[in-house]
């Protein structure tokens, strides 16, 4: 294993992309992720990429929309307000079947909202993030070192499933250094016989569009698309387990939450209460069957979120009336404590979780 | 099983940052599990800073500190906010140039140090940050094999900046050395 280095979570996924063979940057600034760009624009020109501020978000989302036409991996990345503009590229990106990979380092709104740390994209991620139907491989790390395996992963499945992957961490994940180990397999991308790099008089043209003006071939992509959806929600869902065996209490919560989560967990063990924690990997696919199989011996849930509450919708559709699903939160870029969750188990625990 | 919470707090440009990055790389060599989290946005551009840095034998959970074990205070509005989160039983680092009071909590251990000023006599104005550094790692016992110290300091001093490295360490040496 190579040397552990300390960096931001900032830097890991940007190191990492680079070592996934992305060699093109697309962004504009905008805090808690503008390390990312600025670690673009010292290694790029090193290494024959290309490093583009472009002149917007939007710009910057059509720029990746391009490239990745032409076969190539790549990436852009933005806080809220910066992925609400880039909405109807994703949308575009979608609608052509095009990978690529996105990084949305949350930060609290709506509106310009703040810029410290928040998960209230929740749903504009996991539900579409722009319009018509589609979905987006939705993954949350919740380490230095996942910023970095999960960049790879995102690439990996982006290019699989040709459609986009969505980094969604927080201001937290993005500003925080840990050890991190950039010693992975990294896979190559895939031939792609779909991208337009030119005939050479040896083949048909190649057309990348997202325009269907007959209704019925336009039914025809959608119905395929969702047949690709439901594989991946069958076979591409991560999670992780923590001291579920036992468990009487579950808590559901991601990224920085997880991590809250987990001294909580700590302390109330401590105490003989036996709770555990399910923590999404995958948003989308949501891991529903592993929640659904808790709630055959859970007795209460407890969402914690860095929102107004909106995994908690999944948590309840997966869990389906079997136990009850509370919500242990704070919003605007305000980070539950310890002490909130641990208040929050033990309020469940009272009530008979236990 | 030992986890121990330091929370740096001071102004922007102060060090700050760079101080718990070195600590973080101290612990990192030493094989423990580390984090270190900054205060971010305007807050670098001047006001107050602030930096959580966890050093622990197991894997690090949340890695805010809210309820610092050791309190490294550069200035006095960082005394005044976070002098009552510091555990019971806690340390206390206080810049005794630029914080004339004294602290209030009596189950603290605490410590003066007069940084700033003894930063400026050594003609290093720059390095008071790293000065406290030698203090808390006197105390703490892991200043009496240099060579770590300058392990952890070469991770963060570029290599182009090599010529820093000695004044760090002497910086550090002076800290590590003051009696008050």
């Amino acid at each position: 294993m190579s040397e552990k280095v300390l960096m931001k979570g900032n830097e890991a996924i940007a190191e990492a992309a680079i070592l996934a063979g992305y060699r093109h940057y697309f962004g504009y600034p905008i805090t808690p992720q503008t390390e990312i760009a600025a670690y673009m624009a010292k290694r790029m020109p090193k290494i024959g990429g290309t490093f583009l501020q472009a002149e917007s978000e939007v710009a910057a989302i059509n720029m990746v929309y391009g490239v990745s036409a032409t076969g190539k991996r790549v990436m852009t990345s933005s806080s809220s307000p910066g992925i609400s503009l880039k909405g109807e590229g994703l949308s575009y990106l979608a609608g052509a079947d095009l990978p690529a990979l996105v990084v949305n380092v949350q930060r609290g709104g709506p509106g310009l909202g703040g810029i410290q740390p928040s998960q209230s994209d929740y749903f504009q991620a996991t539900k579409g993030g722009a319009h018509g139907d589609f979905h987006m491989l939705v993954l949350a790390p919740a380490s230095v070192q996942e910023m970095a395996e999960l960049t790879v992963k995102g690439f990996a499945l982006a290019d699989k499933y040709r459609m986009t992957s969505m980094i969604l961490a927080d201001g937290t994940m993005g500003q925080m250094m840990e050890p991190v180990s950039l010693d992975f397999e990294t896979e190559q991308a895939p031939e792609k016989p779909w991208a337009v790099t030119g005939t050479k008089l040896q083949r048909k043209h190649n057309i990348v569009n997202s325009l269907f003006l007959k209704p019925e071939e336009l039914e025809r992509t959608n119905f395929e698309r969702y047949e690709r959806y439901k594989y991946i929600e069958e076979n591409e869902v991560m999670y992780e387990e923590y001291m579920m065996e036992d468990a009487e209490i579950c808590i559901a919560a991601f990224g920085i939450a997880a991590r809250v989560s987990k001294n909580a967990i700590n302390e109330a063990r401590a105490k003989g209460i036996k709770v555990g924690m399910i923590r999404p990997i995958t948003l989308w696919p949501f891991p529903t069957k592993q929640f659904a199989k808790a709630a055959e011996t859970v007795k209460q849930f407890i969402s914690v979120e860095l929102s107004m509450g909106q995994m908690i919708e999944d948590v309840r559709l997966a869990v389906n009336g079997k136990a009850p699903v509370t919500l242990c939160n704070r919003a605007g870029g305000m980070i539950p404590s310890p002490e909130q969750v641990l208040a929050a188990i033990e309020d469940a625990a009272k009530k008979g979780g236990n | 099983m030992k986890t121990t919470q330091y929370l740096f707090a001071g102004f922007g440009g102060q060090g700050i940052l760079f101080s718990g990055k070195f600590l973080a790389y101290q612990g990192l060599n030493e094989g423990k599990n580390v984090s270190w989290l900054p205060s971010y946005g305007p807050e670098m551009r001047g006001g107050t800073a602030s930096c959580s840095v966890i050093i622990s034998d197991i894997p690090v959970g949340s890695p805010i500190v809210s309820k610092p074990d050791v309190l490294i205070a550069m200035n006095l509005p960082s005394l005044d906010k976070y002098e009552d989160s510091v555990v019971p039983g806690g340390t206390i680092y206080v810049d005794s140039t630029l914080i004339s009071r004294k602290v209030k909590r009596e189950d603290v251990t605490v410590y003066y140090i007069p940084a700033t000023q003894m930063a400026s006599d050594n003609k290093t104005p720059t390095l008071a940050n790293m000065i406290m550094m030698g203090k808390v790692l006197g105390v703490e016992g892991t200043f009496d094999e240099e060579e770590k110290v300058v392990a952890a300091l070469k991770k963060v001093i570029s290599a182009k900046r090599a010529d820093m490295l000695e004044v760090n360490l002497n910086a550090m040496r002076l800290g590590k050395d003051y009696q008050g």
